[in-house]
Parts: C-alpha cells; sequence; structure tokens
C-alpha cells in the first residue's frame, strides 16, 4: 500500500520540486533573498532560480565552509542568504561556520538541507541526512522547520525568509502525499497542526511520518483506537502547549520521524513531556544504525519506520497507561 | 579619516595600546597577549593610519569598510584599537572575559560596536569578508574588506576554499593580512605544520601577494594603499611579524601564547615598552 493510501491522502510532487517552486516564488517577491549553492542546484532544485535571477544566484563549488560563512556575511549586509545542498553535506561540513558565523550571534541565515532522512534511498548512508534534527537541534538561536507536504513547504520557505535569525530547513528527495488542501495550510513557526482529532493517545509525527500516522490512525480507528495527530513541522522551538495538552488529554504519546532516535523530534519532546506532564511515550524512528543502500520504502520497512510501526508503537503506549 | 597622522604619532600610539592590552590581560590572567602584540601596528595603521574608512558614532555605516579579525585571539588588542578610535569607552576593556560584560575572550558579533564577525575558531574571515563583496556589489556600494588572519590559521581548509572562491569572484575589493609571526601554539611553524612557500601558495591561487615588515606603519599604510590599485584579483599582504613584540622575554618564548602575564612579568614588560 502506497504511503497515505489509507487515510485517502492524494499523491503528490517530489518535495524538492515543490521547494524549487515554492523558492523561486520567494526570489520573484522578495528582492533580498540570494541562493548560495553547493554545486547542487539540479539536486536542491534551485536551478530554475539559476536561469531567471543569475545574478542572485552563486555557485560556491563543492566547499560548504566557504559557503556557510559567506552567507553570514551577506546576512550582516541585510540580504537573506539561502545556502543550499544535501543536508549531510551542508550539516556536516558547514557545522563550525554554523556556530561561530551563523548561530552565536543569531546571524540570519537560511539553511536548507535536501535529501533529508533516508529516503534518498539507493545513494546510502553517505548521503543520507539521519542527523541532520540532533545537529542543528542544538543550536542555540536556530530554528529548524520539516515540511510534510506541497502546501506546507510553500509555507515554509516564506516562513522562513520572514523569520529574523537562522533557520534550518529540511527539504527532501520523495514525494509526500497531501495532508494540506493547497491553499489551506496553517503555518506559524513553533505551533503544531492538529491534523485529526482523537482522545485515545496522540501521534507526533513530522516531515514523511505525518502521513504515516494518519494511515495509522486509520488502522488504529478501526480497532476501536482514536488517536490524536499533530504535524510537529517546527521542531525547535517546539510547541510545549500542544505537547503538554496531548498528554494531558490523550495519556499516552507515540512519536514517528524519519530521524535517529538519538537527539531527534522525539527525545526533544519526552524532554517536554518529563517536565509537565509524565505518560508513557514510544518513539518510532531510526534506531542506533546507520541504514544500507535501497528503494526508500524497503528501508522504511527493513528499518521500522512504517504505519504498521506506529500502530504497533500505539498499543505498547496505550498498554502501559 | 582625511588626515594620515604622522609616524611618530602613530609608533606613540602602538606603545599605549600595548600598555593597554597588558593592564586589562594582566588584570583578568588571561588573554593572548602575544598573539596581540604581534598585529598592533598592523591595526594602528589600519584604524589610525588613514586606511579603513570608518564612522565609529555609526558601526553599520553601510559604505564603511570592513575589518574583519579572523585571528579572534586577538582580541584584546582589536577592543583596545576600537576604544581607542570611539566605537565603545574605555571602561569596556576592563570587563575583558568577565561574566556580565561585553569584551568577550574572543569577539561576537555586534557584542560591542565595531565587530563585523564571531571569530575565534579559526579559518573564517575570508569566507565572511567575500559575504561582503557579493553584497557590496548587489548593493552597488563601493567598500574595501580587509581581513586579518593569523599565520598558523592558514593551516584551515576553509582558508584555501575561501582564497579560491575570491579569485574566482575577482574580489579585488578584499585584502587579506596575514600576521606571519612564525609562531603557533605548539611551536614553530616550519617545525609544526610549515606554510613555505607561503607567499607562491597564494599567488597560485590567483592572489596578487606582497610581503611587508609588519612592524612598520609607514611601510603598512603605504603597502595597503598600493594593493588598492590591483584590479581584477585579491591581494594578500603577508606582514612579517614578532610574536610578542616589544617585550624580549615573551618574544623569546613562544610558550607564552594564550597566556597572560604574571604581575612581576607585567611589571617587567611595562618598563620595556615605556623604554622602548
Amino acid at each position: 500500500m502506497q504511503l497515505g493510501e489509507r487515510a485517502g491522502l492524494k499523491p503528490a510532487k517530489r518535495l524538492r520540486e515543490v521547494f524549487g517552486d515554492a523558492i523561486l516564488d520567494l526570489c520573484r517577491k522578495n528582492e533580498r533573498v540570494v541562493i548560495l549553492d553547493g554545486d547542487l542546484a539540479g539536486t536542491t532544485r534551485t536551478h530554475d532560480v539559476r536561469h531567471e535571477f543569475p545574478e542572485r544566484f552563486f555557485n560556491i563549488g563543492i566547499a560548504e565552509s566557504n559557503m556557510i560563512s559567506m552567507a553570514s556575511g551577506l546576512a550582516s549586509c541585510g540580504f537573506i542568504p539561502f545556502a543550499t545542498s544535501l543536508s549531510s553535506f551542508i550539516l556536516a561540513n558547514g557545522f563550525d561556520q554554523l556556530r561561530i558565523s551563523v548561530a552565536i550571534a543569531s546571524v540570519n541565515v537560511k539553511v536548507v538541507g535536501s535529501h533529508g532522512g533516508i529516503t534518498l534511498g539507493k545513494d546510502g548512508a553517505t548521503a543520507m541526512a539521519a542527523e541532520d534534527l540532533a545537529l542543528v537541534g542544538c543550536l542555540p538561536t536556530f530554528v529548524i522547520l520539516v515540511p510534510c507536504d506541497p502546501a506546507s513547504m510553500h509555507k515554509a520557505v516564506h516562513a522562513t525568509a520572514e523569520h529574523v535569525g537562522p533557520v534550518y530547513l529540511r527539504s527532501s528527495r520523495v514525494a509526500m502525499p497531501q495532508i494540506y488542501p493547497e491553499d489551506d495550510c496553517p503555518f506559524e513557526i513553533g505551533v503544531a497542526n492538529v491534523v485529526r482529532e482523537g482522545n485515545d493517545l496522540t501521534i507526533i509525527g513530522c516531515g514523511l511520518m505525518v502521513a504515516a500516522a494518519l494511515d495509522a490512525a486509520v488502522v488504529l480507528a478501526e480497532q476501536g483506537i482514536e488517536a490524536r495527530v499533530l504535524d510537529m513541522h517546527t521542531i525547535r522551538p517546539l510547541d510545549a502547549d500542544a505537547i503538554t495538552a496531548a498528554a494531558r488529554e490523550t495519556g499516552a504519546i507515540v512519536t514517528a520521524e524519519e530521524h535517529l532516535l538519538h537527539g531527534g523530534m522525539g527525545s526533544n519532546i519526552a524532554r517536554i513531556v518529563a517536565g509537565s506532564h509524565p505518560v508513557p511515550m514510544r518513539f518510532v524512528g531510526l534506531a542506533d544504525t546507520y541504514t544500507d543502500s535501497g528503494e526508500p520504502e524497503a528501508l522504511l520497512e527493513k528499518y521500522g519506520l512504517t504505519a504498521h510501526d506506529i500502530v504497533a508503537a500505539a498499543h505498547d503506549a496505550i498498554a502501559a497507561k | 579619516m582625511s588626515q594620515t597622522p604622522d609616524l611618530k604619532s602613530l609608533n606613540e600610539k602602538a606603545r599605549e595600546l600595548r600598555l593597554e592590552v597588558l593592564e586589562v590581560t594582566t588584570k583578568v590572567a588571561s588573554g593572548h597577549v602575544s598573539s596581540s602584540y604581534s598585529s598592533v601596528e598592523i591595526l594602528v595603521a589600519l584604524y589610525q593610519g588613514g586606511v579603513l574608512r570608518f564612522r565609529s558614532d555609526e558601526p553599520h555605516w553601510p559604505e564603511r569598510d570592513r575589518f574583519i579579525l579572523s585571528k579572534g585571539h586577538a582580541a584584546p588588542i582589536f577592543y583596545a584599537v576600537l576604544a581607542d578610535v570611539g566605537y565603545f569607552d574605555r571602561a569596556e576593556l576592563k570587563g575583558l572575559r568577565t561574566v556580565n560584560r561585553r569584551a568577550e575572550g574572543h569577539p561576537v558579533q555586534d557584542k560591542l560596536p565595531g565587530i563585523e564577525t564571531t571569530s575565534g575558531s579559526l579559518g573564517k574571515g575570508i569566507s565572511v569578508g567575500l559575504g561582503h563583496v557579493v553584497a557590496g556589489r548587489l548593493n552597488k556600494i563601493d567598500y574595501r574588506i580587509y581581513v586579518l588572519l593569523g599565520d598558523g590559521e592558514c593551516q584551515e581548509g576553509q582558508i584555501w576554499e575561501s582564497a579560491m572562491a575570491a579569485s574566482h569572484f575577482k574580489a579585488d575589493n578584499l585584502i587579506a593580512i596575514v600576521d606571519y609571526n612564525k609562531y603557533q601554539e605548539s611551536g614553530p611553524i616550519s617545525r609544526e605544520m610549515a606554510l613555505e612557500p607561503f607567499a607562491e601558495k597564494w599567488r597560485s591561487f590567483g592572489w596578487h601577494a606582497e610581503e611587508v615588515d609588519g612592524h612598520d606603519i609607514g611601510a603598512i599604510i603605504e603597502t595597503l594603499k598600493a594593493v588598492r590599485d590591483v584590479k581584477g584579483q585579491p591581494s594578500v599582504v603577508i606582514a612579517h611579524t614578532v610574536k610578542g613584540k616589544g617585550v624580549s622575554f615573551v618574544e623569546a618564548d613562544y610558550t607564552f601564547h594564550g597566556k597572560a602575564l604574571s604581575a612581576d612579568q607585567a611589571e617587567k614588560a611595562r618598563e620595556e615598552i615605556l623604554c622602548n
């Protein structure tokens, strides 16, 4: 069964294609936006900007450290630089620069990491970014956005530009089914969206796992369990109010993310739950391992990131109530 | 900055600034004195010698020349110079490396007026400067960007990423100055991780390279003015300096890197600086 099929979600374009459309739209509307590319414009899909706005597009070459510090200089002169590459390359090679040139003084740099998570698939572990949320998540001053469908990607790109301060936006190679109607996606940084109501437990997902969570909720409903589903599009700052309300009102929480469990969304949600209203929690994500190369679906299956895994975790969490 | 002060008063300024650095680092018992002392004349040439165009009462003046301290550990002399030219009150210097004060151990962007970028972890200055180069072109504003590098810093890979990019972007308004004092923390650079042939490295990356005595303020000013005429490529000025310049026992002992002087040592150093 296709992702989102149980929940009746429509298939959509690959998320990176949507990012390409959204960033072009942003460049048309805001002349302060400039693109710094790590020689992957065809992959991240900033190539349309290169054609339409060559004066605001700079290929910095395969030199991510230089790219991030350059972005800092541009931002200090009032521009809104979007530094783009594969997430794994830009964060790991540019991490010192993210700390020193961006985070410490909260410089207005935007980082877009494409091919987040493990679903780039066949290129294997070296090109995957299953650590991105942990890496950026430990940097004070950064906002982290993980859109889950085309409408939320459009909103996220514009919110990234409007927010004053560093932002990391996760893009993805795969198609994510439509969660929201194209013209009706609420998107406020730090405010989670309730995409399904329920009071027996809450599934909190981000990115691809929002669709998986909705699929899981359908299966659970057939078993008489009504799950609330939250789209946690902002990983930093997390929506502590929505998380605490979920704990208090539903009594059990399952988190689902295409990321390592160490230092990802779930562990940070657990920190909030533990401090506000402790309830049983279970965590769906990549266990302490790197993955094989392979088809995205095969990887999600092998490493336990499916609707089926969320359903099992939900039963486990409810049993512990 | 229309009138260039005479060399005698600039050298006197350098002496005052050395004493100032000595006082604040000794008081807080911390700070990179020897790395500051090799940079004194370079900074005086830039800020007091009429090279940099700036307004200390308008730190973000869009048309200002940028000074980017890439070797962030020279913070004590940097702060002393910024205070001297009026970016902030001298009282700020007393807060060096002290909690709830603004003169951080290594500079943090805008924490004090005149700090263009955060530095401390090495290698970032040319890259940040290139961002200002590109921004200047997009904004159609002419200014120059001066980046002060340490010599050990040039072992960082990012220096050469950014050197390649500055040449590619024909950044002829970007001038790097290397404080080439020949020592890194663990010892002589030639022994630890050699840089030579240093000027040739820059030239092979497409830069115009000049060498100068980094304690001759007149020569530094002259060289920095001369490289303004270089077109189509960035320039580097390799300033041959002495680590700990001005205090004989610091000059003679590279292990002073990263250390402040004891009260006794500071008194001796003060006498030497006053007699020089």
